[in-house]
């Protein structure tokens, strides 16, 4: 008895590395209990948290809400962190901005409410770049969160708080919210996989507003599986969200692991930018030559110059964000106005001369323009090929102080995820290589509403590969 | 020779809807005297996340009305934002329309034959209510958030009144066919109809718009905004006429002084950042669904009015009629019941106003008036003959001493005692009008 408890209970103390498939196998088969899988994950946070601040709160009550929970639900007892923009009643959302510090979310976001009703547990809420303006999780008002593969770099951003806490197994998934590379980007420095969904798919109704017309949440997990199942709670119409797509999702997890022969990958040659490290290139054309064993046939094909979409997506993001943010007046709740930072001033500043009389046929209009060519380029692409692949960022994680004096730090390390957040498209980005001990990420992009075919051809790169499975030293 | 000085009038008319649900949330959005802040969600209170849903029987409404108007209709429209900071103001922008309106180029013709261009008619929703008070002995503000994304259509004119009467009969012809849609209550002193009067000045036989304009605001009856109007156009012609421009401003109406008084110079035309409402993907309108609309509007004072004229009824009987829904919707009801048309109008006007909600009660009254009943014809000679022995009182009456013709209600009810007294006012009016 006393070996076997001993063995048991040394089984017990690293639940929290299991992912989501695993852990809910364990729990169906009650060789683990929901409160031992969240007390595990709580004791690796209080462990972690004060090295990597990927948390901004951490709700040391989910044990008691996983006692009852009941089993039969997809997601009983699975520990989720939240990024600090999604709303969850009765916990904090702060969107990692002093305006916000003592705010306390009323509702429910139909995210935390989707996830909750399928069982999830909010194990806590993560940092990021306040009000997701970033790409470092350096402008967060509560201080840098730190990439857990070398605690002198940067996470990644805006969702880098959920990208650290999957990264370090702090939680089994998380949930990020992407803008413009906000899951992608940090999934890329951190090495997990991130899935950024097709505007409209998953709803955005209780989560803090960013650029409203390309804000997407999707998943942030430990492999492309997870992503599948996470993705399948999350996602579908939501009459409270007006721009949410009415079409019914798919099951994401059917025939995930179909044989992808015959697929028709283009590798966006223009996504190799100039001055990239021939290192990442090598890492992506191995990714390239992974997808043709895998059956699938990879040409290089040709699209718009990225570097376009960093005008348009600056211009369309400043003047939504300076009318998204007035709200935040102090007058009913929050702190006031003197406590939005450097940067949500910028961004306010220059979103209200975007959108001044006179100015606005020559910005925004001008950039709306632009994004229906970018739109049609990708329309384009997508009639030869059924998925685009390249780089998710120009390089591996920055170090910390990278993005301090860089007002567009964001768009510089966002500029391979824009063109296709600006056309709303989904995108997955998986680790497939690493680069002095810093992960590499690739992104694969399909049409609009085509997630399962981006699943599927993830799913198959990560039963070939082991890179998802590299875990940092902590 | 000099010239005179002649008003260039237009207006701004907002009308709450009485819809079940607010312009984008669930909540209620009948807030008349609703303890406060008891009809309020995280949308219509602005709380960070949440995500407006537009109302579809609010836009139908709008856009019945902006058919009623005579308006083109968008078929693609959107709703934008208009970004300006108030603390009635929950998200820090409204959601209005600004170049998509879903109605527009519409026209309104009054029975003086007076035709009024409407510019357009779009929807938005209303906001937050301030309450000015004391707590604690500090002065402080109140905000009930009951009204907040309240829908509300906004009416807009061209500047078409260079007079106070065809701007009145304007007015009052919009809230007989809000009325007749049933789309909103239009009470102005609940606030569900609100009247704003842009004023200006300029010489007779310019038609170049004067470089300054007057916004009245806030003003809660048909009669208060008479008064305003008569009161503006002389303290800006005296200005004037003293060599001075009138103040660019908004100005507010005293009711107790009768006079108006400014609120807030308005030098420079407010910068909104007007941008497409990213929350809310743009509203395509199907083609037949608005003809649909169109075909099943009820029959609207100026064709009721022409229809009746042709039918040998009386102007006088005919303005009566069309000058009141609840009299149109009654009227309609009597065709409906197979009564002749001079019949029914005569029956609507001289049915008393208090059975008029009835049609089984105005039946009855028809079948027991009998011998007692004063046709409107007798009404007709009766005001006529009153008009004209009393000159001082349609001269105290035109020059804005409206009460003066209670005497001439209180003597021919006296000859004659089975007439109603409102119907006897509104005949004795427009005579006087016609005279």
């Amino acid at each position: 008895m006393v070996i076997l408890w001993s063995r048991l209970s040394s089984m017990k103390t690293d639940l929290y590395r299991l992912d989501i498939a695993q852990a809910r196998n364990k729990l169906l088969k009650k060789e683990i209990s929901a409160p031992e899988l969240v007390r595990s994950c709580l004791e690796r946070i209080h462990q972690l948290n004060p090295k990597l601040n990927a948390f901004t709160y951490i709700n040391d009550s989910a044990i008691k809400q996983s006692e009852h929970i009941d089993s039969s639900l997809p997601l009983a007892g699975i520990p989720i962190a939240l990024k600090d923009n999604i709303l969850s009643a009765g916990l904090p959302a702060t969107a990692s901005s002093l305006v916000l510090e003592n705010y306390i979310s009323q509702y429910d976001s139909t995210v935390a409410k989707k996830l909750k009703d399928a069982g999830a547990i909010i194990i806590g809420k993560t940092n990021m770049d306040a009000w997701a303006h970033g790409s470092s999780t350096e402008t967060s008002d509560f201080g840098p969160t730190l990439n857990p593969h070398n605690t002198d770099y940067l996470p990644g951003g805006s969702s880098g708080g959920s990208a650290a806490a999957v990264c370090a197994d702090m939680c089994i998934a998380a949930i990020g919210t992407e803008t413009a590379g906000s899951i992608r980007q940090p999934a890329s420095w951190c090495g997990i996989t991130g899935f950024k969904p097709t505007y409209g798919r998953v709803s955005r109704y209780g989560i803090i507003a960013m650029a409203s017309s390309t804000d997407s949440p999707g998943p942030m997990t430990k492999n492309v599986s997870d992503a599948a199942l996470l993705l399948q709670i999350i996602a579908g119409n939501d009459s409270q969200d007006a721009t949410s797509s009415p079409s019914d999702a798919p099951d994401y997890s059917k025939d995930i692991n179909s044989k992808i022969s015959g697929l028709r990958i283009g590798l966006a040659k223009d996504y190799l930018l100039p001055g990239m490290s021939g290192q990442v290139i090598s890492l992506i054309r191995n990714a390239a030559a992974d997808f043709e064993k895998l059956g699938a046939s990879v040409e290089e094909i040709s699209l718009m110059d990225p570097q376009y979409s960093i005008g348009v997506y600056t211009i369309l993001q400043r003047s939504e964000v300076s009318s998204n943010l007035a709200r935040y007046d102090g007058i009913r709740f929050g702190k006031g106005r003197d406590s939005f930072a450097e940067e949500a001033k910028r961004r306010i500043m220059l979103g209200t001369y975007a959108l001044s009389a006179g100015y606005y046929d020559q910005f925004y209009r001008k950039a709306q323009q632009v994004r229906t060519l970018i739109v049609k380029d990708f329309e384009k692409a997508f009639k030869n090929v059924d998925l685009i692949i390249g780089p998710t960022s120009p390089g591996t994680a920055l170090p910390v102080g990278a993005s301090k004096n860089q007002p567009m730090f964001g768009e510089m390390e966002d500029v391979l995820a824009e063109p296709s957040s600006i056309a709303g498209l989904p995108g997955v980005s998986v680790p497939c290589g690493f680069i002095k001990g810093l992960p590499v990420g690739l992104q694969i992009i399909s049409s609009a509403f085509n997630e399962k075919k981006i699943l599927q051809a993830a799913y198959a790169y990560q039963s070939i590969t082991n890179w998802h499975k590299t875990k940092p030293q902590l | 020779m000099k010239k005179n000085w002649q008003p260039v009038i237009g207006f701004e008319i907002h009308v709450e809807l009485s819809t079940n649900s607010k312009m984008f949330c669930g909540c209620p959005a009948d807030h008349f005297s609703k303890a406060p802040n008891t009809q309020v969600c995280p949308v219509c209170l602005g709380l960070p996340g949440a995500l407006p849903v537009p109302n579809a029987v609010a836009i139908e409404s709008c856009v019945k009305l902006g058919l009623a108007l005579g308006c083109n209709i968008n078929t693609s429209s959107k709703f934008d934002r208009k970004n300006y900071f108030y603390p009635d103001l929950s998200k820090g922008y409204q959601i209005s329309q600004y170049d998509q309106p879903f109605c527009y180029k519409g026209k309104v013709s009054l029975p003086s034959g007076k035709v009024v261009r409407i510019t357009r008619v779009h929807m938005e929703e209303d906001t937050a209510k301030l309450q000015h008070g004391e707590l604690d002995g500090q002065k402080v503000s109140f905000i009930d958030f009951n009204r907040s994304g309240v829908p509300l259509v906004e009416i807009v004119t061209e500047p078409d009144f260079d007079n106070a009467r065809d701007a009145i009969d304007f007015l009052k012809e919009i809230q007989v066919i809000v009325r007749l849609l049933k789309i909103s209550t239009a009470d102005m002193e609940k606030g569900s109809m609100r009247l704003e009067a842009n004023i200006s000045m300029r010489q007779e036989g310019e038609t170049a718009l004067p470089g300054y304009k007057v916004e009245i605001k806030n003003v809660n009856s048909f009669r208060f905004i008479n008064k305003a109007m008569e009161y503006e156009i002389q303290r800006q012609t005296k200005e004037l006429e003293s060599g001075k421009t009138p103040a660019q401003e908004t100005r507010g109406f005293d009711e107790n002084k009768g006079i108006t008084f400014s609120q807030r110079l308005k030098e420079l035309a407010h910068d909104y950042r007007y941008f497409p409402e990213p929350d809310i993907p743009p509203i395509e309108l199907d083609t037949k669904l608005i003809n649909d609309w169109k075909n099943k509007l009820p029959e609207l004072p100026e064709a009721l009015r022409k229809q009746l004229v042709s039918r040998g009824v009386s102007q006088i009987k005919a303005l009566t009629i069309s000058s009141d829904a609840l009299r149109i919707e009654m009227y309609n009801k009597l065709i409906q019941n197979h009564y002749d048309v001079n019949k029914a109008a005569d029956l609507i006007i001289n049915c008393p106003s208090d059975l008029l909600n009835d049609l089984n009660k105005i039946i009855d009254w028809d079948k027991t008036r009998q011998s007692k009943q004063v046709d409107l014809k007798t009404i007709d000679e009766l005001v006529n003959r009153a008009l004209k022995e009393n000159p001082k009182v349609v001269s105290d009456y035109k020059s804005g001493k409206t009460q003066a013709i209670s005497s001439l209600i209180g003597s021919i009810r006296r000859q004659s005692g089975n007439i109603d007294a409102q119907v006897l006012k509104e005949v004795l009016e427009r005579g006087i009008k016609n005279l």
